[in-house]
């Protein structure tokens, strides 16, 4: 028997989802992914200052703030082809990090971790083994039998109320929920003790970008900080200092907690590595520029095709013609007009609202490919591409949560295939959050060190020509490959789209009629109860979504948006 | 109340924070409001009562999450304590635990249970053209499900620019016909709280004051909470003293932007935006990090016609005064100390035309203060 589920809204996403699945004996056929909003905040770019469309892109997202407003002003560099100095490429890239370290703990901690965590079974625990499990894993010193209690009475305190506010829709003793009370438990004090820490990153990324969410220390240029020894500038060794001080902590928390909770957590729902394969092509970007021309990174960034690490293609510089030629966008499913794939400087986009139809167009969300294939983007994209590089860090975290799940799993032969699945993409953001630690730590140390070779400079003023040019820059976000494309006549933007994360994984089926990476991945998914469709949200969120992202427009003939036919 | 008439055992052990630190915070955002002494008691009391948490109900609408995400660095209080302790969350998109049909049926549930007595928070906006087909929530329009979530709320309140004005997304050619609450829910009281996002302090201040009180803070004309939106950024600007000196930054790492002045000739909108930036600052880091705190103009994203409307390096439309023209130029005013007798000169006649400036312009604000209360 065929049953059809909607689950609309998807929660503890970004923006607004919609997903349909056809059950068949308890394992899902055919799925749909829906984005439901539209904006159009490109069209509201046309004719604007090149010079401040990152204000306007970076409010493309408020979750992943920062990304959209780096990679816009990079798209107008690419265009303009100017350099910028390295201490704005520093400070960026130290506000990126520290970005991405928050986004992926509150992903885990506190988006997706009630997918396997049953809350309410934590009451049931023992603090003391809780405490004791917990120390057998790591050094952080709030595991211990005093805190472990104190959140379980918390927690009782708050079911007591029987107002459970957000909670009170959770899946609490569905059949797929596997953790003993103790880990549970162990989960719900650190979501707690992730809340606090996380705000650290957030104090790293305000210190320099003025505020978060939503940076303001971008310039097309370079970045407005001004750093200086004699004068009251707004950047100086107090405030370099008191960085180091968050980051520090930082450190601490995602080496002995995260890296550890997700092996730990992932060791009971081990069938779930087997589950959740998406399109198994992948593509990461380069990323942390270290020049001025931005030809040299820290993080690699490149292709990979089916899954096999020999076939990786390296992008190495703002300039690669490789990513460049690549990317094309199809809407043949979407509820725009034609049915082509095109290139991002070529593409067309006129809305035509359908409502929901299975074999036509059923979202706002486009189709992006890369050379005709759909890939998935994210952090299991980039480590894989760290991985295929040679990157030692990536390599060396890698080991690590493989080796964690390994020893708590007591199961030695988990092969490195595993990371294809659900369960590997969280596993796949630890190790890019510790990645990204120590990069954070990295790009801080070479700020300071570039401000006492006697280089102050922060900011290089562009010069727009007359006539037409084209840019594009990317950045590798915390949700994967994110590029912008611009063209500008005259000093004015002429065309602007964004090809983000969650297009390229949450797009609809493309020209070809090939189904996008979430509609992959939720293909054989067990549903034990479509009543309470948990699995569904477990493969789904392994994403990330964010769909206010993935949702824009461009227009290259300046044509106004047509009627939008309701039917 | 004094301080000893109540008990606050139970408040310990349920917030996890001691009494002497509750305290603090109440009194902190007492007088961040503008109340007196025995306000921060009441207030206390109020959120130490273990009787029924208030409900709130969030809608989001055409939005980016900025908004909850400011929450989510919040430390006056901490997102934690918000919704474990001082309201009842019952529908959040982005924090629900279940999903599709589950939480659209709790949210129905309270909203007739609560009928009249939840608080309706409302974040993004609100898309009118075709019929709001340009965003929809479990098969509704964000249109239909504003007005059926309004009807039966105890009050409305506006989070974020898209919510109090339409935001970026209202900017022309505003393609989706994108609107703020207050403009859909014409004649019904809105509280609007924008910034993008804002500083989640004037949120939850005035949530606080809600609980506490059980009506809303006195507003402005555009519902806007007057402790936090009574002042134009400008007023308070530390960089304030450089604009009434004449020593302006012109271009980003320039010799006035490296010594901090002021950045009004980059395009700062300050002096037409209301808002407390200056006073609050972001992310409690202290040490100036708010946007003028990092060299950078405001602009203006609180502030309905002026954010995502005037071009960002566009000179701003001074409410207060015009800085005079007859200023010397930058080059000539490196040093104070070295000044020629000439600029000396120029500078103290241009001095006292803004003393004389300042003082007409603050009689006029005064006038028209007067009028409004």
């Amino acid at each position: 028997m065929t049953t059809r589920i909607t689950v609309d809204p998807i929660t503890r996403i970004e923006g607004h989802l919609r997903i349909d699945v056809e059950v068949d004996n308890g394992k899902v056929s055919k799925a749909w992914s829906s984005g439901q909003m539209w904006r159009g905040i490109e069209k509201i770019l046309e004719g604007r200052d090149p010079r401040e469309a990152w204000s306007y892109t970076q409010r493309f997202c408020g979750v992943c703030t920062t990304v959209h407003a780096i990679t816009s002003v990079r798209a107008v560099e690419n265009a303009l082809q100017m350099e910028i100095p390295l201490n704005a490429q520093l400070i960026r890239n130290i506000i990126q990090t520290a970005h991405a370290v928050h986004d992926h703990m509150v992903h885990f901690y506190h988006l997706s971790a009630v997918d396997w965590v049953d809350v309410v079974s934590a009451l049931d625990a023992d603090p003391v083994a809780t405490a004791k499990l917990a120390e057998s894993l790591s050094d952080w010193h709030l595991n211990g039998p005093h805190e472990m209690k104190a959140v379980q009475e918390r927690l009782k305190t708050f079911v007591g109320s029987g107002q459970l506010g957000p909670f009170a829709s959770g899946y609490w003793g569905h059949p797929a929920m596997k953790l003993p009370p103790e880990v549970n438990l162990l989960a719900v004090a650190h979501y707690l003790q992730a809340l606090d820490v996380q705000i650290l990153a957030n104090k790293v990324v305000a210190i320099l970008g003025g505020k978060t969410p939503h940076i303001q220390n971008v310039a097309v240029g370079g970045v407005s900080n001004s750093i200086g020894h004699d004068a009251p500038s707004v950047l100086n060794i107090e405030r370099l200092m008191l960085i180091k001080n968050f980051i520090d902590k930082l450190d601490h928390f995602v080496k002995s907690t995260y890296l550890t909770d997700v092996p730990a957590v992932g060791a009971f729902y081990l069938d779930w590595a087997g589950i959740g394969g998406g399109v198994n092509n992948y593509l990461s970007v380069p990323d942390c520029p270290q020049d001025t021309k931005g030809t040299q990174f820290d993080l690699p960034g490149g292709y990979i095709d089916n899954g096999d690490l020999a076939s990786f293609k390296p992008i190495t510089t703002f300039n690669d013609e490789y990513f460049r030629d690549g990317v094309a966008e199809s809407s043949k499913h979407s509820w725009y007009t034609g049915d082509k794939a095109l290139h991002p400087w070529e593409g067309e986009t006129e809305p035509q609202y359908t409502e929901f139809q299975d074999d036509g167009q059923y979202s706002w969300v486009k189709s992006p490919t890369f050379y005709g294939k759909r890939a998935e983007v994210g952090p299991l994209a980039d480590v894989l591409v760290g991985v295929a590089s040679g990157n030692e860090l990536y390599k060396k975290y890698l080991d690590q949560v493989m080796g964690t799940l390994k020893a708590v799993s007591k199961n030695p032969d988990i092969p490195l295939a595993a990371v294809h699945s659900t369960i590997g993409r969280h596993a796949a953001r630890a190790v890019r959050c510790a990645v990204m630690v120590d990069t954070l730590k990295d790009q801080w140390q070479k700020l300071v060190d570039n401000i006492g070779t006697g280089d102050l400079d922060t900011f290089n003023p562009p010069e727009f020509p007359k006539g037409e040019i084209k840019g594009v820059g990317f950045h590798q976000a915390p949700r994967g490959t994110l590029s912008h494309w611009v063209v500008i006549e005259d000093a004015k933007i002429k065309n602007y789209q964004a090809v983000v994360p969650s297009t390229w994984n949450a797009g609809p089926r493309d020209a070809d009629d090939e189904p996008g990476p979430y509609e992959s991945s939720l293909l054989d998914n067990p549903v034990a109860d479509p009543e309470k469709p948990l699995e569904i949200l477990r493969t789904v969120h392994s994403f990330d979504p964010c769909i206010a992202c993935a949702i824009h427009m461009v227009d290259t003939e300046q044509k106004e948006i047509v009627k939008v036919k309701a039917m | 109340m004094a301080e000893n008439e109540f008990d606050f055992s139970g408040l310990e052990k349920r917030l996890s924070v001691s009494r002497r630190t509750f305290l603090k915070f109440c009194a902190g955002v007492a007088a961040s409001l503008g109340l007196p002494g025995h306000a921060a008691m009441a207030m206390a009391a109020a959120v130490a009562d273990p009787k029924k948490r208030p409900p709130v109900i969030w809608l989001h609408g055409q939005e980016c999450t900025g908004p909850t995400e400011a929450l989510l660095r919040s430390e006056q209080p901490s997102l934690e304590h918000l919704i474990l302790d001082l309201i009842s969350l019952d529908y959040h998109q982005t924090l629900d635990s279940g999903a599709g049909h589950q939480v659209e049926e709790i949210k129905k549930k309270s909203m007739q249970e609560n009928k009249g007595k939840y608080l309706l928070v409302i974040e993004g906006a609100i898309p009118v053209k075709d019929d709001g087909i340009y965003c929809k929530i479990a098969g509704e329009t964000m249109l239909d499900l504003t007005h059926e979530a309004a009807e039966h709320a105890a009050a409305i309140v506006a989070y974020g620019s898209c919510a109090s004005w339409g935001g970026v997304q209202a900017a022309s050619p505003n393609p989706t016909g994108a609107q703020g609450a207050p403009q859909v829910l014409k004649g019904k009281t809105v509280v609007t709280i924008p910034g993008c996002p804002p500083n989640p302090a004037n949120f939850i201040g005035t949530v606080l004051y809600f609980v506490t009180y059980g009506k809303l803070p006195p507003i402005d004309e555009y519902g806007r909470p007057k402790w936090a939106y009574g002042r134009l950024v400008h007023e308070n600007c530390y960089r304030r003293p450089h604009f009434d000196a004449g020593r302006f930054a012109t271009e980003f790492g320039d010799e006035g932007h490296r010594k901090g002045w002021c950045l009004y000739k980059l395009g700062c909108k300050g002096p037409e935006t209301y808002n407390n930036c200056p006073s609050l600052e972001y992310n409690n880091v202290g040490g100036n990090v708010w946007p003028i705190g990092v060299g950078h103009p405001c602009f203006g994203c609180s502030e309905q016609g002026v954010g995502f409307e005037k071009p960002m390096f566009s000179l701003s439309r001074v409410l207060t005064h015009a800085p005079p023209n007859m200023f010397p130029e930058i080059e000539s005013r490196e040093d104070v100390s070295g000044m020629s007798t000439t600029a000396a000169a120029l500078t103290g006649a241009a001095v006292g035309a803004v003393v004389g400036a300042t003082a007409m312009a603050a009689k006029k604000l005064n006038e028209k203060e007067g009028d409004q209360d």
